[in-house]
């Protein structure tokens, strides 16, 4: 059981996460693209109050996987690099604490371009 | 000075060639369209303005071919479609030898297109085309998302259709003889009225359907107004491409005036696809969409007799998508051509 | 013909067919649950061999991986028509958002074409999360230096 319960609570809290962005998209004339960046600016928001860490805590992959989860990333990453560096980590913190999932983007993206084309609506 | 121009000498619609793709060959139209793309609708182009392009090429020869006629003897050519620049007509079309004007209309440019012709076929040259597309790639990656964008669309939203149509008119009487459409009645546009952009405050543009229906109830008024005819006077009032939304709310703004057109009342938005089979949500539309359930469906029906007397109202919505983000509203238009197949009434 | 604006408005967003509300949020949470559960997965086995932050940048990496080869494969989309939500919250979200992007502008060319349009959709998830970093940096040092 212990061993499960884990992975149930990343499935119902990653799980609400979208059911959360979903109700917004269909209720409010909020466009996706701007749900997304409330998330983001929440995660970083609450990440930095220590409240996400909580979640995290309790329901790992299921707060991380989120664009809430990124924006963790990001105030955790600042977080660091102002402790070790001052003000400047406010600047370096957040791009590299996200390095590796923009540049994974960034080169996935270049080389799906390269190997395949886009294709009619089905 | 009234809105409906009477055409002085009978134009004839001569010929007319359909190019369409598979979720249109997938429709109830789809044994009618005369050309149909490969199965991945790029018709052997690498880019999708390249595609649409190539079809306003194979329509405008399929049409040529049909009316028997050489480009040579097209004394004008009226194009138009959705992309920038109207790409898909200037590059598509650049290889006939004949004058050319390019047109926006958005939505309603076949109507728009079909009617300038008529105007000058009437009074100032014989015979001209009047050529029509859009593709559902290409306007998606010009108005929306990129194609491999992963969103969801809304109930109201319309389908952009795959379809390109060209129509040859003239004004002499022996072209007929040598066209294939000389069999069967001869589809004659014997009025016309330019519309009114009308701009009724919607600012969805995933309901385009609620932007064009007042500009077209505009039109049906004015004519019925000023024609002193009923809608029982016509076998179909086909507007472009309302849709589902658009035509209910269509219906509902005339009645409201006192006409109800709802016997006589189809759109091609909800022609060209079956709403039950193909999610296609709130109908069809594009430039494409109105032309090719023209060529197809109405003018098919006027060369068998099955229609004699009908009105062809054209509908767009004249939005720009940056305009739309700088919190904008979407203007619509509808453009009528009264298509009969007896010169004489 | 005359037209009052506000209530035309009014009249046609009354009319306009909804968004079936509950069924997309039944499946955005089944997605959405799915893709998080593989990446709680993904984690454990990672941390295997992998310190606790370099194997949660290898999920991210993964995941980001698979949706954009099904972005590339054209699968993504035809998903994501069901997930709604559930494919956009996560980080598959963004990358997708990336790669399609990047399909998308590929008859221009890599350099003005991709390059340039890369981040039309992602963009501004990275400008506002950075942002948004940025500010909390500032207010975390002034804290450190007041306390």
């Amino acid at each position: 059981m212990d061993v499960i319960l884990p992975y149930i609570w990343a499935f119902v809290v990653g799980g609400l996460f979208c059911v959360i962005a979903q109700i917004l998209i269909d209720k409010t004339k909020l466009t996706p693209a701007r749900i997304l960046v409330t998330y983001v600016v929440a995660g970083v928001i609450l990440g930095g109050c220590g409240i996400y860490k909580h979640l995290i805590d309790f329901a790992g992959a299921g707060a991380s996987t989120p664009l809430t989860g990124f924006g963790y990333l990001i105030a955790q990453g600042v977080r660091e690099e102002v402790d070790k560096i001052g003000l400047l980590g406010a600047l370096t913190g957040g791009i590299g604490a996200a390095a590796a999932g923009i540049a994974a983007a960034l080169i996935f993206g270049l080389l799906v371009a390269l190997c395949f084309r886009d294709k009619r609506k089905q | 000075m009234g809105s409906i121009i009477r055409i002085p000498k009978p134009v004839y619609i001569l010929s007319a060639a359909t190019v369409a793709g598979q979720h249109e060959k997938n429709g109830p139209l789809g044994e009618y369209f005369d050309i149909i793309g490969d199965k991945d609708d790029t018709f052997g182009c690498d880019t999708w303005e390249k595609t649409e392009s190539e079809m306003q090429r194979l329509a405008l020869s399929r049409a040529l071919n049909y009316a028997a006629l050489r480009d040579t003897d097209l004394e004008a050519i009226l194009a138009g479609d959705l992309l920038n620049q109207c790409a898909g007509s200037c590059y598509g079309l650049v290889s006939f030898d004949a004058p050319f004007l390019g047109l926006f209309g958005a939505c309603s440019t076949a109507a728009e297109a079909l009617l300038l012709s008529a105007l000058l076929c009437s009074a100032h040259i014989n015979r001209c085309a009047a050529v029509s597309s859009s593709h559902n790639a290409s306007a998606e990656r010009q108005f929306r998302y990129p194609l491999e964008y992963g969103g969801q669309r809304a109930p109201t939203a319309q389908w952009t259709v795959t379809g390109a149509g060209a129509f040859i008119l003239t004004s002499i009487q022996d072209d007929l003889i040598k066209s294939s459409y000389s069999k069967g009645a001869v589809p004659t546009i014997s009025e016309v009225l330019i519309g009114k952009s009308l701009d009724a405050g919607i600012k969805d543009a995933n309901n385009m359907g609620a932007a064009m229906a007042p500009a077209a109830a505009d039109t049906l008024l004015r004519y019925f107004k000023e024609s002193s005819l009923l809608p029982s006077d016509f076998d179909m009032i086909l507007t472009g491409d309302l849709g589902f939304e658009g035509s209910n709310i269509l219906c509902d703004l005339t009645a409201a005036k006192g006409l109800d057109i709802s016997s006589v009342h189809c759109d091609g938005g909800l022609i060209i696809y079956d709403r039950t089979g193909q999610d296609k949500h709130a109908g069809g539309s594009g430039c494409g969409c109105s032309a090719v359930v023209l060529a197809a469906q109405v003018l098919r029906a006027i060369r068998t007799g099955q229609i004699t007397n009908m009105l062809f109202v054209g509908t767009g919505a004249l939005m720009n998508p940056t305009v739309i983000q700088q919190g904008g509203t979407i203007p619509g238009i509808a453009h009528l051509v009264r298509i009969t197949s007896d010169p004489t009434s | 013909m005359q037209i009052d604006k506000k209530a035309y408005q009014k009249y046609a967003d009354a009319r306009a067919k909804k968004s079936p509300c509950a069924k997309n949020c039944v499946c955005a949470f089944l997605y959405g649950g799915l893709i998080c559960t593989i990446a709680q997965g993904l984690k454990d086995l990672y941390l295997t061999f992998l310190k606790e932050k370099e194997a949660g940048a290898l999920v991210s990496v993964t995941l980001i991986f698979i949706a954009a080869l099904l972005t590339g494969i054209g699968i993504f989309d035809r998903i994501a028509k069901h997930a709604g939500a559930g494919t956009l919250v996560p980080i598959t979200g963004f990358s997708n958002a990336v790669t399609s992007s990047a399909l998308d502008a590929k008859g221009e060319g890599f350099i003005l074409g991709v390059g340039a349009k890369i981040f039309t959709i992602a963009g501004p998830v990275i400008l506002y999360g950075v942002t948004a970093g940025a500010v909390y940096g500032v207010v975390y040092y002034i804290i450190q230096l007041v306390l």
